[in-house]
């Protein structure tokens, strides 16, 4: 399969999101859950080097509860919306886009790719937002090393198998 | 109090809130949680991307709430740093502290190693291949898989998205060679 019949797209937006998209009030919300999602990551060590080391390690049970207690909760809540047809605050029904199998090359390299980052900067893209926030300035060069990174994609993907 | 306020949260309450950011999102706005579209969002918006497809679109319309979200994190993580930060080190295990101290660790305070982390670190080759190598992997890594722990651990498996399962399993696979393999190689 080419690339581009793979769906990266980002969802084609309806009319009614579109219009409250934009709207300030919106953004001042989704900022809100960003500081309460920052709080808890931080609070909780997820941002930790450290603990990310206990956990890719196997010595510690830490980040393993953390995910035994996330995964559950969202799946939960999430197929219960799925399947109760429910609708968002703004009335839309709730709509999941399914993603692409493909060959499956891009989920185990592209992942695989990713793991290795994730063990040697001790962070996934949420908590290195949490960390230059809590005060580890430098950190900001592994962020901005990270959207070369996405830029080189961007730029490989015709040529990359997916 | 204060005493209170500062201290670390244990993984039950962090883990089932982490997991409440995918219901809350769908219902918010029918937003699907993912921080690492940011980055492709902020290379739309900022980098040169003439000719690339991927980065044409509408950042400002598709981005725009993942954008202000992501704000919010450091805001966030501001917030839990500062007024709410934990004076002890991370209560990692002894065998952990121990396999780091071979590794030349010796600060275990704060919540990345500042033997490692740190401005005049950049200058050498274990702080370039931490910070510029484990941040462009990063990068490149989730754009390639189409999403990171948020966006596939996550959401996707929350969704019983068939990609998911794989993808999450190689992050870990990967995390485990960077540990085991990559970091010994880099910190040698």
């Amino acid at each position: 399969m080419s690339a581009p019949l793979i769906s990266d797209a980002p969802p084609v937006v309806p009319a009614a999101r579109e219009a409250s998209a934009g709207s300030w009030r919106s953004l001042l919300l989704y900022f809100a859950v960003g500081v309460a999602f920052g709080v808890v990551i931080t609070k909780g060590e997820l941002i930790s080097w450290f603990r990310i080391q206990e956990m890719f390690r196997f010595q510690g049970f830490h980040m393993y509860g953390i995910f035994l207690t996330a995964l559950p909760v969202a799946i939960l809540t999430t197929q219960l919306l799925k399947r109760s047809h429910a609708r968002t605050l703004g009335g839309e029904p709730i709509q999941l886009p399914p993603k692409t199998m493909g060959r499956g090359i891009r989920y185990a390299v592209g992942g695989t790719l990713f793991g290795l980052g994730w063990a040697l900067t001790g962070a996934c893209p949420g908590p290195l937002f949490a960390l230059w926030g809590s005060g580890v300035g430098v950190i900001g060069v592994a962020i901005v090393s990270a959207m070369l990174g996405t830029w080189a994609y961007g730029w490989l993907r015709p040529r990359l198998p997916h | 109090m204060m005493e209170f306020l500062s201290r670390p949260w244990p993984w039950y309450v962090a883990g089932p809130l982490v997991g409440l950011m995918v219901p809350l999102l769908l219902v918010l706005g029918n937003k699907l949680f993912g921080i690492s579209s940011n980055l492709r969002h902020a290379c739309a918006a900022v980098l040169p991307t003439r000719g690339l497809a991927y980065f044409r679109y509408d950042w400002r319309r598709e981005g725009g709430w993942n954008l202000a979200l992501a704000l919010g994190i450091i805001g966030g993580g501001l917030l839990a740093g500062t007024a709410l930060r934990n004076p002890q080190p991370v209560a990692i295990s002894a065998a952990t502290v121990a396999d780091l101290q071979r590794l030349g660790l010796h600060d275990f305070r704060g919540l990345v190693p500042a033997e490692l982390f740190n401005w005049s670190a950049l200058l050498s080759g274990r702080g370039l291949a931490l910070l510029v190598g484990g941040g462009f992997l990063v990068g490149f890594g989730t754009a390639y898989a189409g999403g990171c722990t948020s966006g596939h651990a996550l959401t996707g498996v929350a969704d019983l998205q068939k990609p998911s399962m794989p993808a999450m399993a190689a992050f870990f696979v990967g995390g485990i060679i960077g540990t085991w393999v990559l970091l010994p190689l880099i910190l040698a």
